[in-house]
Protein backbone atom coordinates (compact mmCIF):
# COMPACT_ATOMS: atom_id res chain seq x y z
CA UNK A 1 0.00 0.00 0.00
CA UNK A 2 1.15 3.23 -0.66
CA UNK A 3 0.25 6.42 1.77
CA UNK A 4 0.98 10.41 1.04
CA UNK A 5 -0.27 12.50 4.01
CA UNK A 6 -0.36 15.80 4.65
CA UNK A 7 2.60 16.24 2.11
CA UNK A 8 4.19 19.90 1.78
CA UNK A 9 6.45 20.31 -1.63
CA UNK A 10 7.62 23.67 -2.69
CA UNK A 11 10.07 24.85 -5.51
CA UNK A 12 11.15 28.19 -4.30
CA UNK A 13 8.58 30.08 -3.13
CA UNK A 14 5.78 28.24 -5.24
CA UNK A 15 4.22 25.60 -3.14
CA UNK A 16 3.34 22.86 -5.59
CA UNK A 17 1.79 20.01 -2.83
CA UNK A 18 -0.17 21.83 0.31
CA UNK A 19 -1.43 19.01 2.15
CA UNK A 20 -1.61 16.46 -0.25
CA UNK A 21 -3.17 13.07 1.39
CA UNK A 22 -3.67 9.95 -0.47
CA UNK A 23 -3.99 6.19 -0.33
CA UNK A 24 -3.55 3.88 -2.80
CA UNK A 25 -4.54 0.37 -2.36
CA UNK A 26 -2.86 -2.92 -3.26
CA UNK A 27 -3.77 -4.33 -6.36
CA UNK A 28 -5.97 -1.15 -7.42
CA UNK A 29 -5.18 1.34 -10.67
CA UNK A 30 -5.33 4.86 -9.23
CA UNK A 31 -5.56 7.66 -11.88
CA UNK A 32 -4.09 11.07 -10.53
CA UNK A 33 -5.77 13.99 -12.78
CA UNK A 34 -5.24 17.57 -12.61
CA UNK A 35 -4.40 20.58 -14.31
CA UNK A 36 -0.60 20.77 -15.70
CA UNK A 37 2.14 22.00 -13.65
CA UNK A 38 0.18 20.90 -10.42
CA UNK A 39 2.06 18.78 -9.11
CA UNK A 40 0.98 15.27 -10.50
CA UNK A 41 4.74 13.95 -11.31
CA UNK A 42 6.15 15.39 -8.52
CA UNK A 43 3.38 13.36 -6.29
CA UNK A 44 5.08 10.23 -8.31
CA UNK A 45 8.66 11.34 -7.51
CA UNK A 46 7.75 11.52 -4.10
CA UNK A 47 6.67 7.89 -3.67
CA UNK A 48 9.73 6.78 -5.98
CA UNK A 49 12.36 8.90 -3.54
CA UNK A 50 12.99 11.30 -6.13
CA UNK A 51 11.86 13.98 -4.58
CA UNK A 52 12.05 14.75 -0.58
CA UNK A 53 8.83 16.52 0.80
CA UNK A 54 9.15 19.63 2.65
CA UNK A 55 6.88 18.34 5.35
CA UNK A 56 4.62 15.30 5.67
CA UNK A 57 4.51 11.17 4.84
CA UNK A 58 5.37 9.27 2.31
CA UNK A 59 4.89 5.63 3.27
CA UNK A 60 5.05 2.52 0.76
CA UNK A 61 4.72 -0.79 2.47
CA UNK A 62 5.31 0.20 5.84
CA UNK A 63 8.70 2.38 4.96
CA UNK A 64 8.64 5.79 4.90
CA UNK A 65 10.35 6.79 2.02
CA UNK A 66 11.95 10.20 3.15
CA UNK A 67 13.80 8.70 6.25
CA UNK A 68 15.62 5.54 3.69
CA UNK A 69 19.11 5.72 3.12
CA UNK A 70 20.34 4.92 -0.14
CA UNK A 71 20.54 1.25 0.48
CA UNK A 72 17.00 1.85 1.61
CA UNK A 73 16.10 3.83 -1.60
CA UNK A 74 17.23 0.82 -3.92
CA UNK A 75 15.69 -2.13 -2.04
CA UNK A 76 12.11 0.42 -2.39
CA UNK A 77 13.13 0.67 -6.16
CA UNK A 78 13.12 -2.92 -6.37
CA UNK A 79 9.70 -3.28 -5.84
CA UNK A 80 8.40 0.22 -8.34
CA UNK A 81 8.91 -0.04 -11.68
CA UNK A 82 8.36 4.03 -13.25
CA UNK A 83 7.57 4.73 -16.80
CA UNK A 84 8.50 7.75 -17.73
CA UNK A 85 6.09 10.63 -19.37
CA UNK A 86 9.12 10.62 -22.67
CA UNK A 87 10.44 7.33 -21.92
CA UNK A 88 13.83 8.04 -20.70
CA UNK A 89 15.19 5.28 -22.53
CA UNK A 90 19.14 5.81 -22.61
CA UNK A 91 20.18 6.80 -26.11
CA UNK A 92 23.29 4.65 -25.85
CA UNK A 93 21.63 1.47 -25.42
CA UNK A 94 19.67 -0.70 -27.83
CA UNK A 95 15.60 -1.76 -26.87
CA UNK A 96 17.04 -5.00 -25.30
CA UNK A 97 19.74 -3.73 -23.09
CA UNK A 98 17.54 -0.56 -21.92
CA UNK A 99 15.06 -3.60 -20.79
CA UNK A 100 17.26 -5.60 -19.45
CA UNK A 101 19.28 -3.08 -17.45
CA UNK A 102 17.30 -2.71 -14.29
CA UNK A 103 17.90 -6.42 -14.02
CA UNK A 104 21.59 -6.58 -14.60
CA UNK A 105 21.43 -4.73 -11.01
CA UNK A 106 19.90 -7.77 -9.40
CA UNK A 107 22.54 -9.96 -10.46
CA UNK A 108 20.36 -12.21 -12.46
CA UNK A 109 22.24 -15.18 -14.92
CA UNK A 110 21.88 -13.83 -18.26
CA UNK A 111 19.70 -16.56 -19.80
CA UNK A 112 16.71 -15.37 -17.27
CA UNK A 113 17.87 -12.16 -18.25
CA UNK A 114 17.12 -12.49 -21.78
CA UNK A 115 14.02 -14.64 -21.11
CA UNK A 116 12.96 -11.62 -19.07
CA UNK A 117 13.21 -8.97 -21.40
CA UNK A 118 11.33 -11.44 -24.74
CA UNK A 119 8.80 -11.62 -22.37
CA UNK A 120 8.12 -7.88 -21.70
CA UNK A 121 8.95 -7.12 -25.33
CA UNK A 122 6.17 -9.63 -26.30
CA UNK A 123 4.10 -8.20 -23.94
CA UNK A 124 4.15 -4.48 -25.09
CA UNK A 125 3.89 -5.60 -28.72
CA UNK A 126 7.40 -5.16 -30.05
CA UNK A 127 9.07 -8.36 -30.36
CA UNK A 128 12.16 -8.37 -32.50
CA UNK A 129 12.87 -4.41 -32.18
CA UNK A 130 16.14 -5.87 -29.27
CA UNK A 131 18.72 -4.53 -31.47
CA UNK A 132 16.99 -1.16 -32.69
CA UNK A 133 17.88 2.10 -31.04
CA UNK A 134 15.76 4.29 -28.80
CA UNK A 135 16.48 7.59 -31.66
CA UNK A 136 15.13 4.83 -34.69
CA UNK A 137 11.75 3.91 -32.65
CA UNK A 138 8.22 5.99 -32.83
CA UNK A 139 6.99 8.36 -29.51
CA UNK A 140 4.55 5.56 -29.21
CA UNK A 141 6.91 2.58 -29.59
CA UNK A 142 9.27 4.42 -26.95
CA UNK A 143 6.71 4.67 -24.64
CA UNK A 144 6.42 0.75 -25.06
CA UNK A 145 9.51 -0.21 -24.62
CA UNK A 146 9.32 2.30 -21.31
CA UNK A 147 6.60 0.25 -20.20
CA UNK A 148 8.79 -2.96 -20.81
CA UNK A 149 11.68 -1.82 -18.98
CA UNK A 150 9.44 -1.51 -16.27
CA UNK A 151 7.32 -5.08 -16.81
CA UNK A 152 10.50 -6.72 -16.95
CA UNK A 153 11.79 -6.08 -12.85
CA UNK A 154 8.40 -7.89 -11.86
CA UNK A 155 7.49 -5.15 -10.12
CA UNK A 156 4.92 -5.05 -6.61
CA UNK A 157 3.82 -1.20 -8.05
CA UNK A 158 4.32 0.61 -11.50
CA UNK A 159 4.02 4.29 -11.67
CA UNK A 160 3.21 5.85 -15.03
CA UNK A 161 3.89 9.28 -15.69
CA UNK A 162 1.28 10.95 -18.29
CA UNK A 163 1.53 7.66 -20.53
CA UNK A 164 -0.66 8.62 -22.96
CA UNK A 165 0.62 12.09 -23.74
CA UNK A 166 1.48 13.48 -27.38
CA UNK A 167 0.57 10.22 -28.63
CA UNK A 168 -2.57 9.73 -31.28
CA UNK A 169 -5.90 8.31 -30.29
CA UNK A 170 -5.24 4.92 -31.47
CA UNK A 171 -1.55 4.94 -29.86
CA UNK A 172 -2.76 6.18 -26.88
CA UNK A 173 -5.90 3.69 -26.90
CA UNK A 174 -2.70 0.65 -27.58
CA UNK A 175 -0.90 1.77 -24.48
CA UNK A 176 -4.30 2.04 -22.16
CA UNK A 177 -4.67 -1.66 -22.96
CA UNK A 178 -1.15 -2.38 -22.01
CA UNK A 179 -1.78 -0.76 -18.67
CA UNK A 180 -5.08 -2.90 -17.87
CA UNK A 181 -3.14 -5.61 -19.32
CA UNK A 182 0.04 -5.35 -17.17
CA UNK A 183 -2.24 -5.42 -14.47
CA UNK A 184 -4.13 -8.45 -15.23
CA UNK A 185 -1.06 -10.41 -16.17
CA UNK A 186 1.28 -9.32 -12.98
CA UNK A 187 -1.32 -7.94 -10.56
CA UNK A 188 0.57 -4.90 -9.81
CA UNK A 189 -0.69 -1.98 -8.37
CA UNK A 190 -1.00 0.71 -10.56
CA UNK A 191 -0.81 4.79 -10.20
CA UNK A 192 -1.09 6.93 -13.55
CA UNK A 193 -0.78 10.83 -13.65
CA UNK A 194 -2.74 11.57 -16.90
CA UNK A 195 -5.02 14.58 -18.11
CA UNK A 196 -6.72 12.43 -20.80
CA UNK A 197 -9.63 11.67 -19.28
CA UNK A 198 -10.76 9.04 -22.11
CA UNK A 199 -7.43 7.38 -20.11
CA UNK A 200 -8.47 7.81 -17.49
CA UNK A 201 -12.00 6.37 -17.56
CA UNK A 202 -10.62 3.14 -19.07
CA UNK A 203 -7.45 2.29 -16.98
CA UNK A 204 -9.29 3.61 -13.65
CA UNK A 205 -10.44 1.48 -10.87
CA UNK A 206 -10.53 4.74 -8.70
CA UNK A 207 -9.49 8.22 -9.73
CA UNK A 208 -8.16 11.13 -7.56
CA UNK A 209 -8.00 15.22 -8.75
CA UNK A 210 -4.96 16.78 -7.82
CA UNK A 211 -6.08 20.50 -7.20
CA UNK A 212 -4.22 23.18 -5.68
CA UNK A 213 -1.87 21.11 -3.54
CA UNK A 214 -4.51 18.65 -2.34
CA UNK A 215 -6.97 16.30 -3.36
CA UNK A 216 -10.30 17.83 -4.25
CA UNK A 217 -11.91 14.47 -4.66
CA UNK A 218 -10.97 10.77 -4.90
CA UNK A 219 -13.98 7.74 -5.92
CA UNK A 220 -14.39 5.23 -8.13
CA UNK A 221 -15.07 6.21 -12.20
CA UNK A 222 -18.62 6.53 -11.83
CA UNK A 223 -18.67 8.50 -8.60
CA UNK A 224 -16.18 11.21 -10.78
CA UNK A 225 -18.67 11.02 -14.14
CA UNK A 226 -21.05 11.66 -11.75
CA UNK A 227 -19.85 14.12 -9.20
CA UNK A 228 -21.17 17.67 -8.67
CA UNK A 229 -18.20 19.83 -7.44
CA UNK A 230 -17.54 22.58 -10.11
CA UNK A 231 -13.74 22.28 -10.40
CA UNK A 232 -13.86 18.47 -10.96
CA UNK A 233 -16.92 18.81 -12.96
CA UNK A 234 -15.45 21.22 -15.23
CA UNK A 235 -12.06 20.04 -15.55
CA UNK A 236 -13.60 16.35 -16.35
CA UNK A 237 -15.64 17.82 -19.35
CA UNK A 238 -12.87 19.71 -20.39
CA UNK A 239 -14.91 23.47 -20.14
CA UNK A 240 -12.92 26.33 -20.71
CA UNK A 241 -15.12 28.42 -17.63
CA UNK B 1 30.67 12.74 -0.02
CA UNK B 2 28.03 11.13 -2.41
CA UNK B 3 31.14 9.96 -4.32
CA UNK B 4 33.18 8.22 -1.95
CA UNK B 5 30.09 6.36 -0.49
CA UNK B 6 29.74 4.99 -4.36
CA UNK B 7 33.12 4.13 -4.02
CA UNK B 8 31.96 0.79 -2.40
CA UNK B 9 29.54 -0.08 -5.85
CA UNK B 10 32.51 -1.41 -7.70
CA UNK B 11 30.17 -4.35 -9.58
CA UNK B 12 28.73 -0.89 -11.40
CA UNK B 13 32.01 1.87 -11.83
CA UNK B 14 34.61 -0.89 -12.79
CA UNK B 15 33.53 -2.09 -15.63
CA UNK B 16 31.74 1.00 -17.20
CA UNK B 17 35.83 2.85 -15.75
CA UNK B 18 37.44 0.71 -18.75
CA UNK B 19 34.59 1.62 -21.44
CA UNK B 20 35.20 5.69 -20.50
CA UNK B 21 39.20 5.14 -20.72
CA UNK B 22 38.73 3.68 -24.11
CA UNK B 23 36.58 6.36 -25.12
CA UNK B 24 38.44 9.09 -23.34
CA UNK B 25 41.65 8.21 -24.79
CA UNK B 26 41.20 7.34 -28.05
CA UNK B 27 39.32 10.15 -28.50
CA UNK B 28 41.70 12.67 -27.17
CA UNK B 29 44.57 11.22 -28.81
CA UNK B 30 44.27 13.12 -32.50
CA UNK B 31 43.88 16.21 -31.06
CA UNK B 32 46.64 16.15 -27.87
CA UNK B 33 48.76 14.98 -30.54
CA UNK B 34 48.20 17.71 -33.15
CA UNK B 35 48.52 20.19 -30.86
CA UNK B 36 52.09 18.68 -29.34
CA UNK B 37 52.93 18.34 -33.02
CA UNK B 38 53.46 22.25 -34.08
CA UNK B 39 54.36 22.90 -30.72
CA UNK B 40 57.38 21.38 -30.69
CA UNK B 41 58.18 23.12 -34.01
CA UNK B 42 57.44 26.35 -32.52
CA UNK B 43 59.13 26.08 -29.38
CA UNK B 44 62.32 24.57 -32.08
CA UNK B 45 62.24 27.72 -34.08
CA UNK B 46 61.73 30.15 -31.31
CA UNK B 47 64.73 28.73 -29.42
CA UNK B 48 67.05 29.19 -31.75
CA UNK B 49 65.63 32.86 -33.05
CA UNK B 50 66.46 33.48 -29.51
CA UNK B 51 70.00 31.91 -28.30
CA UNK B 52 71.32 33.10 -31.69
CA UNK B 53 74.86 34.49 -31.09
CA UNK B 54 74.54 34.27 -27.26
CA UNK B 55 73.92 30.30 -26.62
CA UNK B 56 74.89 27.46 -28.19
CA UNK B 57 72.12 25.77 -30.62
CA UNK B 58 72.02 22.52 -28.89
CA UNK B 59 70.19 24.26 -25.78
CA UNK B 60 67.34 23.76 -28.38
CA UNK B 61 66.89 20.17 -27.21
CA UNK B 62 67.00 21.03 -23.61
CA UNK B 63 64.34 23.94 -24.17
CA UNK B 64 61.97 21.48 -26.37
CA UNK B 65 62.25 18.94 -23.87
CA UNK B 66 61.89 20.64 -20.22
CA UNK B 67 59.26 22.79 -22.10
CA UNK B 68 57.41 19.91 -22.94
CA UNK B 69 57.41 17.54 -20.16
CA UNK B 70 56.86 20.35 -17.61
CA UNK B 71 54.84 23.05 -18.82
CA UNK B 72 53.32 22.79 -22.47
CA UNK B 73 52.87 19.18 -22.85
CA UNK B 74 50.33 19.13 -19.94
CA UNK B 75 48.98 22.88 -20.07
CA UNK B 76 47.92 22.58 -23.52
CA UNK B 77 47.04 19.31 -23.99
CA UNK B 78 44.72 19.57 -20.50
CA UNK B 79 43.44 22.94 -22.29
CA UNK B 80 42.44 21.39 -25.38
CA UNK B 81 40.87 18.45 -23.65
CA UNK B 82 38.54 20.43 -21.26
CA UNK B 83 36.89 21.48 -24.38
CA UNK B 84 36.93 18.12 -26.00
CA UNK B 85 36.33 16.02 -22.88
CA UNK B 86 34.72 18.35 -20.62
CA UNK B 87 32.07 19.60 -22.68
CA UNK B 88 31.34 16.29 -23.92
CA UNK B 89 30.62 15.36 -20.57
CA UNK B 90 28.69 17.81 -19.20
CA UNK B 91 26.71 18.04 -22.41
CA UNK B 92 25.85 14.39 -22.24
CA UNK B 93 25.26 13.83 -18.68
CA UNK B 94 23.44 17.66 -19.28
CA UNK B 95 20.99 15.70 -21.82
CA UNK B 96 20.56 12.90 -19.65
CA UNK B 97 19.50 14.91 -16.65
CA UNK B 98 17.43 17.03 -18.76
CA UNK B 99 15.77 14.26 -20.09
CA UNK B 100 15.27 12.25 -17.09
CA UNK B 101 17.74 9.76 -18.02
CA UNK B 102 19.62 10.32 -14.46
CA UNK B 103 16.15 9.41 -12.75
CA UNK B 104 15.65 6.54 -14.24
CA UNK B 105 19.04 5.46 -13.45
CA UNK B 106 17.47 6.16 -9.81
CA UNK B 107 14.39 4.13 -10.38
CA UNK B 108 16.28 1.17 -11.60
CA UNK B 109 18.30 1.10 -8.17
CA UNK B 110 21.32 2.62 -10.19
CA UNK B 111 23.47 5.09 -8.28
CA UNK B 112 24.43 8.62 -10.67
CA UNK B 113 27.56 8.67 -8.75
CA UNK B 114 28.98 5.20 -9.16
CA UNK B 115 27.07 4.53 -12.86
CA UNK B 116 28.08 7.61 -14.49
CA UNK B 117 30.79 10.37 -12.25
CA UNK B 118 33.35 7.71 -11.21
CA UNK B 119 33.65 5.85 -14.13
CA UNK B 120 34.27 9.30 -15.95
CA UNK B 121 36.39 11.08 -13.14
CA UNK B 122 38.76 7.67 -12.61
CA UNK B 123 39.15 7.29 -16.92
CA UNK B 124 40.13 11.49 -16.82
CA UNK B 125 42.57 10.93 -14.15
CA UNK B 126 43.96 7.25 -15.62
CA UNK B 127 44.38 8.43 -18.76
CA UNK B 128 45.59 12.13 -19.52
CA UNK B 129 49.16 11.16 -18.10
CA UNK B 130 48.84 8.60 -20.66
CA UNK B 131 47.59 10.87 -23.03
CA UNK B 132 50.41 13.54 -22.51
CA UNK B 133 53.18 11.11 -22.04
CA UNK B 134 52.31 10.90 -26.24
CA UNK B 135 52.04 14.33 -26.69
CA UNK B 136 55.26 15.26 -25.00
CA UNK B 137 56.87 12.49 -27.20
CA UNK B 138 55.10 14.12 -30.29
CA UNK B 139 56.32 17.42 -29.60
CA UNK B 140 60.22 16.62 -28.68
CA UNK B 141 59.88 14.64 -32.12
CA UNK B 142 59.12 17.12 -33.93
CA UNK B 143 61.18 20.11 -32.37
CA UNK B 144 63.94 17.46 -33.38
CA UNK B 145 63.15 17.01 -36.51
CA UNK B 146 62.71 20.80 -36.87
CA UNK B 147 66.44 21.59 -35.70
CA UNK B 148 67.17 18.64 -38.03
CA UNK B 149 65.54 20.31 -40.85
CA UNK B 150 65.26 24.05 -40.62
CA UNK B 151 67.93 24.69 -38.13
CA UNK B 152 71.20 22.20 -39.35
CA UNK B 153 71.43 20.87 -35.47
CA UNK B 154 72.63 17.18 -35.63
CA UNK B 155 70.70 14.34 -33.67
CA UNK B 156 73.62 14.03 -31.71
CA UNK B 157 73.87 17.90 -30.88
CA UNK B 158 70.29 18.29 -30.17
CA UNK B 159 69.90 14.91 -27.93
CA UNK B 160 72.87 16.33 -25.93
CA UNK B 161 70.91 19.31 -25.11
CA UNK B 162 68.02 17.54 -24.41
CA UNK B 163 69.95 15.27 -21.89
CA UNK B 164 70.96 18.43 -20.08
CA UNK B 165 69.98 19.44 -16.90
CA UNK B 166 67.38 16.45 -17.75
CA UNK B 167 65.90 15.28 -14.26
CA UNK B 168 63.30 12.05 -13.76
CA UNK B 169 61.27 14.89 -11.99
CA UNK B 170 60.49 16.54 -15.38
CA UNK B 171 58.91 13.54 -16.27
CA UNK B 172 56.99 12.58 -12.88
CA UNK B 173 55.69 16.36 -12.24
CA UNK B 174 53.91 16.83 -15.50
CA UNK B 175 52.70 13.66 -15.54
CA UNK B 176 51.27 14.05 -11.96
CA UNK B 177 50.08 17.77 -13.42
CA UNK B 178 48.11 15.78 -16.14
CA UNK B 179 46.75 13.36 -13.47
CA UNK B 180 45.27 16.32 -11.49
CA UNK B 181 44.06 18.16 -14.65
CA UNK B 182 42.25 15.22 -15.88
CA UNK B 183 40.41 14.57 -12.41
CA UNK B 184 39.57 18.48 -12.59
CA UNK B 185 38.30 18.27 -16.31
CA UNK B 186 36.46 15.19 -15.86
CA UNK B 187 34.86 15.76 -12.43
CA UNK B 188 33.98 19.15 -13.40
CA UNK B 189 32.43 18.16 -16.67
CA UNK B 190 30.14 15.20 -14.64
CA UNK B 191 29.39 18.00 -11.56
CA UNK B 192 28.07 20.65 -13.86
CA UNK B 193 26.43 18.27 -16.30
CA UNK B 194 24.39 16.83 -13.75
CA UNK B 195 23.34 20.12 -12.28
CA UNK B 196 21.76 20.87 -15.60
CA UNK B 197 18.38 22.45 -15.76
CA UNK B 198 16.08 23.99 -18.40
CA UNK B 199 16.48 21.82 -21.52
CA UNK B 200 18.61 22.35 -24.73
CA UNK B 201 19.28 25.46 -23.42
CA UNK B 202 20.39 24.39 -20.02
CA UNK B 203 22.38 22.06 -21.67
CA UNK B 204 23.99 24.93 -23.94
CA UNK B 205 25.05 26.72 -20.78
CA UNK B 206 26.11 23.72 -18.85
CA UNK B 207 28.80 22.74 -21.69
CA UNK B 208 29.98 26.13 -21.97
CA UNK B 209 30.34 26.59 -18.02
CA UNK B 210 32.49 22.84 -17.83
CA UNK B 211 35.03 24.37 -20.07
CA UNK B 212 35.30 27.77 -18.96
CA UNK B 213 35.44 26.28 -14.82
CA UNK B 214 37.75 23.93 -16.29
CA UNK B 215 40.25 25.91 -18.11
CA UNK B 216 40.48 28.12 -14.77
CA UNK B 217 40.97 25.34 -12.45
CA UNK B 218 43.74 24.24 -15.04
CA UNK B 219 45.07 27.52 -14.93
CA UNK B 220 45.23 27.31 -11.31
CA UNK B 221 46.75 23.87 -10.55
CA UNK B 222 49.50 25.17 -13.13
CA UNK B 223 50.69 27.67 -10.71
CA UNK B 224 49.92 25.48 -7.51
CA UNK B 225 51.89 22.40 -8.87
CA UNK B 226 55.06 25.13 -9.37
CA UNK B 227 54.65 26.51 -6.17
CA UNK B 228 54.54 23.13 -4.29
CA UNK B 229 56.56 21.20 -6.38
CA UNK B 230 59.56 23.14 -7.77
Amino acid sequence: MIELRDVHKSFGPKPVLNGFTLTVRDGETLVLIGYSGTGKSVTLKHIVGLLQPDAGEVIVDGRAVPELDRDGLNDLRRDIGYVFQFAALFDSMTVAENVALGLRRRDLPEDEIAERVQEALALVDLTGTDERYPAELSGGMRKRVGLARAIALKPRYILYDEPTTGLDPVTAAVIDRLVVRTREHLGVTGVVVTHDMRSAYTVGDRIAMLYEGRVRQVGTVQEIQETGDPVVRQFIEGRPE
Amino acid sequence: MDMVRALSDIGVWARLTVVQMRRVGVDSLPVALFIAAFTGVVLALQASYTFTGAVPLYFVGTLVGKTMMLELGPVLAGLALAGRVGASMAAELGTMKVTEQVDALETLAYDPQSYLVIPRVLAGTLMFPVIVAFAVATGIITGWLTSLVLLDLSTQDFIKGLKLFYVFKDVWFGLLKSASFGFTITFVGCVVGLSTRGGAEGVGRSTTRAVVYSAILILVLDAFWAVVLL
